[in-house]
């Protein structure tokens, strides 16, 4: 009885099924979801190959460095990088006098109150700050950027599938639409205000190119090409988004490395036991 | 109950002795996981698993407190809690992914060893009792990752708990106000975040107290074996230890270096990127996915596209928990006196296939809803219910088994090459040395 009753319920479930199945196969066949210019165009990530990758990875500070510098003369003006401290910076190579030094003339400074009267006021940022927001809400974000809400970097490789080879491809993506995509949705021609990028999601972006050669005078001597600096500054916000990797690697390999060890001893140890009884 | 041969637990250290005689927990311990649990000399290393999902559960215990030593269930600085785990606790970013993940290998872990139940019928008489208490865990292991999944609070913890919590308004009637009373509110908020919070830090402990019901259950007929036949004397088993206690080790051990190659080579690998973007009630992401775990049950759910008499959300609804409710059931609806698919020659067919069927589900449930996927779906779910509920109770009635070994030893001995005549069980090798 109780078979039957599931049989039953089982037999329910799968005619819905079929009649759904029926019903979606019908509309796939009679009118084929037309491919939108999304699926056509939308590229994914260049290769981008950095020193962080792989297990072994770990950082090269010198081109930590150089992103660091686009993001301070470049990025920062709009793009807020919330949770990572002045001090953090240490982790590049800076030393603590330098990053005063950098927190001292950060072209923007922390929201404070005034010790004598309590009013709202703004003071210079110190090591311990974070970096402070370029904007000092939503609203005044979206008033100067057209509407378009420049989102925080801090943990902008983690947030896309292709993490940094995304940004990277994102910052040198930039092209003229291509005039087949035009010939063939003459709808998606890129609005007043976007630019057309194949690495982003929906094909246009709010934020204009925002490299351009030699836009940074590198310290190091190191050519500001446009990609040199957009891997620099890929390279730089996989450390903003995971500033432990390194300790993270390092304890892998250390980890493994024992873990395979123990492996052969307790499988020795098993095999020891169980000697001389067949199973 | 246990075997008459199973060694009696007689204390050798004072201290011991004086503590066994008033309180018998050394005993209970020797008894269950100890020389004083006979074992089938025969298990596989499917019979790893549950030793291994004991060890998931510990690992989430133990990483899951002190992060919540570091975490704060408040919806206005939740996200930031982890971010600062992350940077700027001591060795935050190891418990934090040694966490997410660890909920990940749980899965597998109970996963394979659900399966391995199905497969060598582990579920048949007399040990039913284990398998429905087995299902309790898994139901509150899936609602505690569900829970645990929230409480960081990025895009996909918020937008995961609107729809999930969405479904219950797909009943009738009271659908809306049970959805409001689960949530606190219209929609996921600081109320869901903290009730979230605080059942997600509760139910490990409840999973933990069903645990000891499930080995209770099972150590009343003692374990299964690959062979599915009954334990019949004391050549056929080994005490737990040192046998299992070195072939659980050498199983952790192998299981540990996995989880260590996940957690520090691709912590994210199996999480979502939209979650390290905070909850933003105001911008939907463009697809919503569950965690990888929960896929299977997702596709059924959105494999139903039709309002045929109940509206298809409903019925996706039902079907998603008709789907893991129908296992409740399996031990009444698969008749075979057999238990092991070693001897069923057409289950096991038939098992192959629904494996094949759940990874396609998966599949599809982590899939965009559009085309092919749902429609593979919809395949898909039809087989799983038809397996369950239709195939099965079928192929119990027209399957010819296999002939069954007469006992563990000789099924042991057989593949050894031996006969139980020219060796004697566990004297066997003896004399080789």
């Amino acid at each position: 009885m109780l078979r039957i009753i599931l049989g039953a319920i089982g037999a329910a479930f799968c005619g819905v099924l079929l009649i759904a199945f029926g019903t979606g196969a019908y509309n796939h066949l009679t009118e084929p979801a037309a491919a939108t210019v999304e699926q056509e165009f939308h590229l994914q990530p260049k290769a981008l190959h950095l020193a962080s990758d792989g297990p072994f990875g770990k950082f090269d500070r010198r081109q930590l460095q150089r992103g660091f510098q686009v993001y301070k003369e470049v990025c920062s003006a709009c793009h807020s990088l919330r949770l990572v401290a002045f001090r953090d910076l240490q982790a590049l190579g800076y030393t603590e006098a330098e990053i005063k030094a950098i927190a001292d003339q950060w072209a923007i400074q922390q929201p404070a109150i005034d010790p004598e009267t309590g009013e709202a006021t703004t003071r210079k940022s110190i090591s311990s700050d974070h970096f402070p927001l370029p904007f000092p809400n939503e609203v005044a974000a979206r008033a100067a950027n057209n509407n378009a809400l420049p989102p925080d970097q801090s943990l902008m490789t983690k947030t896309h599938h292709g993490g940094a080879a995304y940004v990277y491809s994102i910052l040198t993506g930039y092209q003229d639409q291509p005039p087949e995509l035009l010939k063939k949705f003459p709808d998606a021609k890129t609005g007043s205000g976007l630019h057309y990028n194949p690495y982003f999601a929906n094909l246009n972006l709010a934020m204009a190119p925002p490299l351009n050669d030699g836009q940074v005078t590198y310290t190091d001597g190191t050519a500001s090409t446009v990609d040199q600096m957009a891997q620099d500054v890929s390279a730089f916000l996989v450390w903003t988004a995971e500033p432990k990797l390194e300790n993270r690697h390092s304890a892998g390999i250390a980890t493994v490395a024992f873990l395979i060890v123990f492996s052969v001893l307790t499988f020795l140890s098993y095999r020891n036991i169980w000697a001389g009884k067949p199973h | 109950m246990s075997f008459p041969w199973a060694k009696q637990y007689a204390p050798t250290n004072p201290v011991m002795k004086w503590v066994d005689d008033r309180l018998p927990l050394p005993r209970l311990v020797y008894n269950a996981v100890g020389a004083g649990y006979p074992v089938p000399r025969n298990l596989n290393y499917f019979w790893n698993f549950g030793v291994l999902a004991g060890v998931a559960l510990t690992i989430q215990i133990v990483t899951g407190i002190v992060l919540a030593m570091h975490y704060a269930a408040n919806a206005g600085v939740a996200f930031d809690s982890v971010e600062h785990i992350m940077r700027d606790v001591n060795s935050g970013w190891l418990l934090r992914y040694a966490h997410a993940n660890g909920a990940s290998f749980f899965f597998i872990v109970v996963y394979i060893h659900i399966f391995r139940g199905l497969y060598f019928g582990s579920y048949k008489a007399p040990r039913e009792m284990v398998w429905l208490l087995g299902l309790v865990i898994f139901l509150l292991m899936m609602a505690t990752a569900f829970m645990g999944y929230v409480l960081p609070w990025g895009q996909m913890s918020f937008w995961g708990a609107q729809v999930i919590t969405g479904l219950f308004s797909a009943i009738p009637l009271v659908g809306e106000t049970i959805h409001t009373w689960l949530l606190g509110g219209f929609a996921p908020d600081n109320a869901a975040l903290n009730r979230f919070f605080s059942l997600h830090y509760l139910l490990p402990f409840v999973i933990a107290g069903v645990i000891v019901l499930h080995i209770w259950a099972l150590h009343i007929p003692g374990s299964s074996n690959p062979t599915g036949v009954e334990v019949k004397d004391e050549q056929d088993t080994v005490p737990f230890h040192p046998y299992y206690t070195a072939k659980d080790g050498f199983g952790v051990a192998i299981f540990m270096t996995l989880f260590a190659i996940m957690l520090f080579f691709a912590p994210n690998a199996l999480g979502h990127p939209d979650n390290y973007i905070p909850a933003n009630p105001l911008s939907t992401p463009a697809h919503i996915v569950p965690e990888w775990y929960f896929w299977p049950f997702y596709a059924i759910l959105r494999a139903f596209t039709v309002d045929f008499i109940l509206p298809a959300k409903l019925w996706g609804v039902l079907a998603m928990f008709a789907a893991i409710l129908l296992l409740f059931f399996l031990p009444w609806i698969d008749k075979s006196p057999v238990r092991s698919a070693t001897y069923r020659p057409l289950y096991k067919k038939f098992f192959w296939v629904l494996v094949i069927d759940v990874l396609i589900l998966g599949y599809c449930g982590g899939a965009p809803a559009e085309e092919p996927f749902v429609m593979l779906s919809q395949i898909a779910s039809i087989y799983y219910f038809a397996h369950f509920l239709i195939v099965l109770p079928f192929v119990a009635s027209i399957e010819r088994t296999l002939p069954l070994p007469a006992s563990i030893t000789e099924a042991v001995l057989a593949k050894h090459g031996t006969t139980v005549s020219d060796a004697d069980g566990t004297a066997a090798a003896a004399p080789a040395e």
